[in-house]
């Protein structure tokens, strides 16, 4: 047994299995069960180490060679294994819930597979060529053979393949700096070729602009699940291209730039999400404004920023759960999740109307809950190198309130007299009041998820020690 | 003699990039579509051994099948946005006109920078990708869509194929054509579909 089969392979011949499945229940339990078993062996089973079961000696190698090439897992690694198919679980246990599952469990072991094998392969520069692949499948889930496609897919679908040769070619021109360190010229091709890359792959500034229309057009659900997945794995990625070329952890230009994408993303992203007036497109640019963070925490020292990058994935992928699941659960009870059609919307689903709002105070980092802890020790950090900086962050933080604030006055304003009748599903209500403790415990306990976060920063040679 | 050839493709590519912009016909776009394969299996041949430059142009026809068959069996629509300006052709062959005079510029320093892939592949691969961008820019119909990824990936995997020879990255890069042509074919047999599932 070896890990890229374990945690690649199967989960991606998995994914084709329950193709064949429709049933909403079974695939919820079953894709959430095994992806919880896959996270509980990442985390508790050491690779390239062998463990004694009685008569039994069980080894899980690290490596698989294909086609000439080789996925590795590092036995550090595992922890962020750990994380991603926990989280993973996390989202296939609510898809009954949102009545998503036959798309989002299939397909969604498939994409995690190719975007671990993305962190796998060697040399890593190949990455690109998987998060592409993952991208492709990622299409079927996002839309219908019955509905036509909308704008917001095809953006999607153009933007993140654009990617792909910007990464290759970036790699290949940074292969070359690295053998004349001297050639400055080089040296900022393949930085503005890199840049381009990830500002597609991430959909930086002004390249976001698929995400709100992918909220208006498709399952809040399943657009949740990419937004939580792919700006994930791309910023893991990301932080690799910075562990392994020293001259672009040391140069200052890129720090800098990191802190102003990074501002630019969360301001922008809070600034627009106060003035939005549809539910979907609000989480939209909460989801953005994540990015920044993220792209900030990056910016910092790497001994701070790092811990912090990693402390910022479980509140992510918690707040875009509930939130998605929330608006999914909303958009079942109104005709659009414009304003005006969602007005009064808490009396029918209470719960979704409540989960919407403590998902977008997370975000918006307010005290006690998930997203709190993580925005604290950034804020922080950003403000011992520039208070300029911390206040931009903190404009952006107070539009998130703001679209927070708004979103509740909107849902809770009904006609007088109008009765309270919950229509959510004891699923429904079982998840979001799960999703909800787990916001809250989040924020109140942050060092609950520290034995799964503390050693994380391991994976990277450089970064973060 | 290789060198002739590959400026045969380069012309080949200038007719068949600026043609799928120009034709609104898909039978024409899906010939200029495979037609453009060849061409780039010529490029790349100026790199890689047969075998692997024949893995490109294998799947690119593949990929061309896959749309021509889909689009076959689909209603005939045609696009107001074809028609209005400035997207009219003349408009088109101006944009491409544009495209191709930044390519010439650009070449010889491009070239350099790729490890002098040759003057025929790099400004082919340009061309490509100018084009396709081009054609990205001014459509939102999906099998132009689909057709504008597939011409700027190609002209990518032709200057690409100049600096990496692994076969896992030749393996990929022809999924990945594969993919986008399935992917294209699925949002085509959509679009064509009426709404009967809300949101």
């Amino acid at each position: 047994m070896n890990a890229p089969t374990l945690w690649i392979i199967f989960p991606l011949f998995l994914g084709i299995l329950l193709l064949f499945i429709t049933n909403q229940r079974v695939l919820s339990v079953l894709g959430g069960f095994i992806a919880v078993a896959l996270a509980l062996i990442a985390q508790f089973v050491p690779i390239e180490l062998a463990m004694k079961l009685g008569p039994l000696s069980l080894k899980i190698d690290s490596s698989l060679t294909v086609l000439g090439r080789v996925l590795l897992i590092q036995p550090t690694e595992g922890h962020l294994l750990a994380l991603i198919y926990g989280a993973a679980a996390l989202w296939f246990f609510g898809a009954e819930a949102s009545k998503v599952a036959p798309k989002i469990v299939p397909i969604g072991f498939m994409v995690i597979a190719l975007l671990v094998a993305s962190i796998a392969v060697e040399p890593f520069l190949y990455a690109a060529l998987f998060i592409e692949t993952a991208i492709l499948l990622a299409i079927p889930m996002l839309t219908s053979i019955r509905k036509p496609p909308g704008r917001g897919v095809l953006r999607f679908l153009i933007y993140q393949t654009l990617a792909m040769p910007f990464i290759l070619l970036a790699g290949w021109l940074l292969a070359g700096v690295e053998a004349s360190p001297g050639d400055l010229a080089l040296a900022a091709q393949s930085a503005a070729m890199l840049g381009l890359g990830f500002a597609f792959l991430l959909a930086i500034f002004p390249l976001y602009s698929w995400i709100p229309l992918l909220l208006e057009e498709t399952s809040p659900y399943l657009v949740g699940f990419l937004l939580w997945i792919l700006p994930t794995m791309t910023l893991i990625f990301g932080a690799g291209f910075l562990d392994r070329y020293s001259w672009l952890r040391s140069s200052s230009q890129l720090i800098v730039g990191l802190r102003t994408i990074g501002l630019l993303m969360v301001v922008t992203g809070g600034a627009f999400a106060a003035f939005q007036r549809h539910l979907g497109r609000v989480m939209a640019y909460g989801s953005i404004a994540e990015t920044g963070f993220s792209l900030l925490a990056l910016s910092l020292d790497f001994k701070i920023g790092i811990p912090i990058l990693f402390l910022l994935i479980p509140a992510r992928a918690l707040g875009l759960a509930v939130w998605s699941l929330s608006l999914t659960i909303l958009g079942e009870h109104v005709e659009t999740m414009r304003f005006d059609a969602a007005r009064g919307i808490l009396r029918l689903t209470p719960l979704a109307g409540a989960g919407m709002v403590v998902a977008t105070l997370s975000t918006g980092a307010f005290p006690l809950l998930a997203g709190f802890p993580a925005r604290l020790a950034l804020w922080e950090g950003l403000s011992r190198i520039s208070i300029g900086s911390a206040l931009w962050m903190m404009i952006g933080i107070i539009g998130l309130l703001v679209s927070a604030f708004r979103s509740l006055a909107v849902i809770s304003v009904a006609e007088e007299y109008t009765s309270w009748e919950p229509r959510e599903s004891p699923t429904q209500m079982l998840m979001l009041g799960l999703g909800m403790i787990g916001l809250f415990l989040l924020g109140l306990f942050p060092q609950s998820v520290q034995f799964m976060l503390a050693n994380l920063p391991l994976m990277f040679e450089r970064l973060g020690r | 003699m290789a060198v002739t050839f590959a400026w045969i493709a380069v012309g080949a590519v200038l007719i068949t990039s600026i043609g799928l912009l120009l034709t609104r016909d898909w039978r024409w776009s899906i010939s200029l579509l495979a037609l453009q394969y060849l061409a780039m299996f010529v490029l790349v041949l100026q790199h890689w051994p047969l075998g692997m430059a024949s893995v490109k142009v294998v799947a690119g026809w593949m990929s061309a099948v896959i749309l021509g068959m889909t689009r076959s069996g689909l209603s005939p629509t045609e696009s107001a946005e074809e028609d209005s300006l400035p997207r009219g052709r003349p408009f088109r062959l101006f944009a491409a006109g544009i495209v191709a005079l930044i390519v010439i510029v650009v070449t010889p320093g491009v070239d350099t920078i790729m490890a002098d892939a040759g003057f025929a592949v790099t400004a082919a691969s340009l061309l490509l990708i100018g084009m396709g961008l081009l054609h990205l820019g001014i459509t939102a119909q999906v099998l132009r869509v689909t057709l504008g990824l597939m011409t700027v990936l190609a002209g990518f995997e032709i200057l690409y194929s100049a600096v990496e020879g692994s076969v896992l990255v030749a393996a990929l890069l022809a999924v990945i054509n594969l993919g986008l042509a399935l992917v294209g074919s699925y949002l085509l047999i959509a679009s064509n579909s009426e709404e009967t599932e809300s949101i």
